[in-house]
């Protein structure tokens, strides 16, 4: 019988007359069998697993940003004014003391038709002691935003896009009205949210066509979460220091972007 | 001599005219308020205020920007009926045709900008602001020559004109610096109407420079280091540029309101009244540069701006009520006699 037969048939009942190399031969097939199937098996233990990792960095600024400045206005105002001690300040620079830069929106640059923005939770901003909180969001196009009134006095909600397809539009809150109810369609970043009844209220949304940002914490943080694997240009805007790019690759694990802000 | 139909003259309907005109002019002011306060927008529906008949809406909710919008529009209501008043008034009373219509024209110009002003709140549009403060200042001139047609003073000029020549060379001066004049105070009102806070921060240098750097890293860097308190636009290199135009320009008009004076005193004499009143013209620019350099010296605090938007309405008016009269006074005998329009009898010629 044939090694080859030997090989797919399986071991025969040996009888006295069949020659020793016939088992050999079998054993040798089997070894052969082995010989290829393990190392395949190894190596396919040995390549690399492709799955979504979170992109990371640290914004730092370098140099000494403007003095902030104190909101007079909000104190001298009868309403807004009594909500506070000691008269509240700008806070365009918010920098830790090493540096660390938040307030900057990071995103991949170029992602778009990504949105999840219809299902996601809504995000939240807030009209509290007559200033809005948080001053810098980001949202997903089509995600709902919520604006509330969690004051004691009137504010009008005025957004002015700068995007055509983002339509201006500026309502009525009463204090304990209902809250506002915003979505926009098209990406753009820094969409200024102000209130005209008092000026030195405002905030920037900015509307992002895919779930991938973020924006830097207190100690300049970020974090993008599951980013499928790929190449990207991850891309940090500051509403005063303008944007930044850097080209990484999601590959095995968390990639990493650090960027760095300078006040000329 | 000249021979003249004499114009009568109603002191009542006089003083209601001036009283309109001074009602404008106050109303300019409120409208120069809102725009200082960045609050334009702070009244979200028009005509009604927050869902209010607008002369019901609670007084204790007037706060923050919706004071100076509210008391605007308020005030803009009355000067409209004020305004009718005084075109129905004209329209009964006033024998001159030419005035009964310029009676329904201010009436047509008041209802148009109140249109404006409120469109300009439900269409989210800037641009019609600038519109709105540019028509604000022509009717304020008008509601000025209403007043000055129904004058006594205009009436005494009109039945003796005869020893009061203004030469053509010196008219058209006046009449050109005037237009110059509203160019500029359409630049101001494109200026303030974007609503970028100031573009240039210091006087009479530009960012330490006679002519600043507009390249994008300089804009870029001013950005960054300006720290607006209200949330005022980002300043473009476009809006610098208009800053710069808008100094140029004061400087030329300074210089030709200058000589319009120097000029006035030379041909008319220092006694005359439209000398004096080019001299108080000239008085009135010199303020005017001063306000515009407070303006960036005080960081575009409220009343300041606003009070440099009034005083160039005021340049404005003055020379347009000099043009006025300076065109009713007969020219010498060779030049061509602009007086039909006014609405004068021929004059019997007397010297020529």
């Amino acid at each position: 019988m044939r090694a080859r037969e030997i090989f797919h048939k399986g071991l025969p009942t040996i009888r006295p007359d069949d020659k020793i190399h016939t088992l050999f031969e079998f054993y040798k097939m089997k070894a052969l069998k082995l010989a290829v199937i393990f190392p395949l098996l190894a190596a396919l233990a040995g390549m690399p697993v492709t799955q979504a990792a979170d992109i990371v960095g640290v914004i730092t600024l370098k140099g000494t940003p403007p003095p902030e400045k104190e909101i007079t206005p909000l104190k001298e105002d009868a309403n807004c004014g009594a909500m506070y001690q000691a008269v509240p300040t700008t806070h365009f620079y918010v920098v830790g003391a090493k540096g660390e830069l938040a307030d900057v929106v990071v995103s991949l640059k170029g992602v778009t038709g990504k949105s999840t923005g219809a299902s996601a939770p809504p995000a939240v901003l807030d009209q509290k002691g007559c200033l809005y909180a948080p001053q810098i969001l980001a949202i997903q196009t089509g995600q709902k935003l919520i604006v509330k009134n969690s004051d004691a006095c009137i504010h009008n909600v005025h957004a002015t896009p700068t995007v055509a397809g983002n339509p201006e539009s500026n309502q009525v809150q009463m204090p304990g009205g209902a809250d506002l109810n915003y979505t926009f369609a098209q990406p753009e970043m820094f969409l200024r949210f102000k209130c005209d009844v008092h000026p030195w209220m405002f905030a920037w949304v900015s509307v992002i066509d895919s779930p991938y940002f973020c924006v830097s914490d207190k100690d300049g943080k970020f974090v993008i979460k599951n980013v499928p694997p790929g190449k990207y240009t991850v891309e940090a805007a500051h509403r005063k220091l303008g944007t930044q790019t850097q080209e990484v690759e999601v590959k095995d694990g968390d990639a990493t972007a650090n960027f760095t802000f300078e006040v000329k | 001599m000249s021979i003249e139909t004499p114009i009568k003259t109603n002191s009542w309907l006089h003083w209601f005219a001036v009283l309109t005109a001074a009602a404008t002019f106050l109303l300019l002011g409120l409208g120069g308020l809102v725009t200082s306060h960045e609050a334009g927008m702070s009244v979200p529906d028009w005509p009604n205020t927050y869902g209010y008949n607008m002369f019901l809406f609670p007084p204790a909710q007037w706060i923050g920007g919706i004071f100076y919008e509210h008391t605007h529009r308020l005030l803009a209501s009355a000067v409209g009926l004020m305004t009718l008043i005084l075109a129905v008034w004209l329209w009964f009373k006033e024998a001159r045709r030419w005035m009964r219509w310029l009676g329904v024209a201010a009436l047509v110009l008041v209802a148009a900008q109140g249109v404006l002003g409120g469109l300009r709140v439900t269409l989210h549009m800037d641009s019609l602001g600038v519109f709105h403060g540019t028509i604000a200042q022509l009717f304020f001139v008008l509601t000025c020559a209403l007043a000055l047609f129904t004058s006594r003073f205009w009436a005494g000029l009109m039945a003796d004109r005869q020893s009061l020549r203004v030469p053509a060379g010196l008219r058209t001066l006046v009449l050109a610096t005037t237009i110059v004049i509203l160019g500029q105070l359409v630049l101001g009102a494109t200026m303030r109407h974007q609503h970028a806070g100031l573009a240039i921060p210091d006087f009479p240098l530009a960012y330490g420079h006679w002519w600043p750097d507009t390249s994008a890293d300089a804009v870029a860097g001013y950005n960054a280091r300006r720290v607006e308190v209200n949330g005022e636009n980002p300043i473009t290199p476009f809006q610098i540029e208009l800053q710069m135009v808008h100094r140029g320009l004061a400087l030329a008009i300074f210089i030709l309101v200058a000589v319009c004076a120097w000029q006035a005193w030379q041909r008319l004499g220092r006694k005359d009244a439209l000398a004096k009143l080019a001299l108080a013209w000239l008085a009135l620019i010199l303020a005017q540069v001063a306000l515009g350099a407070a303006t960036i010296w005080y960081n575009k605090a409220a009343d300041v701006a606003t009070t440099h938007v009034l005083v160039g309405a005021l340049a404005l008016t003055v020379g347009a009520m000099w043009c006025l009269v300076a065109f009713c006074r007969a020219a010498p005998s060779t030049e061509v006699r602009p007086l039909a329009v006014f609405g004068a009898q021929p004059v019997m010629a007397a010297n020529k």
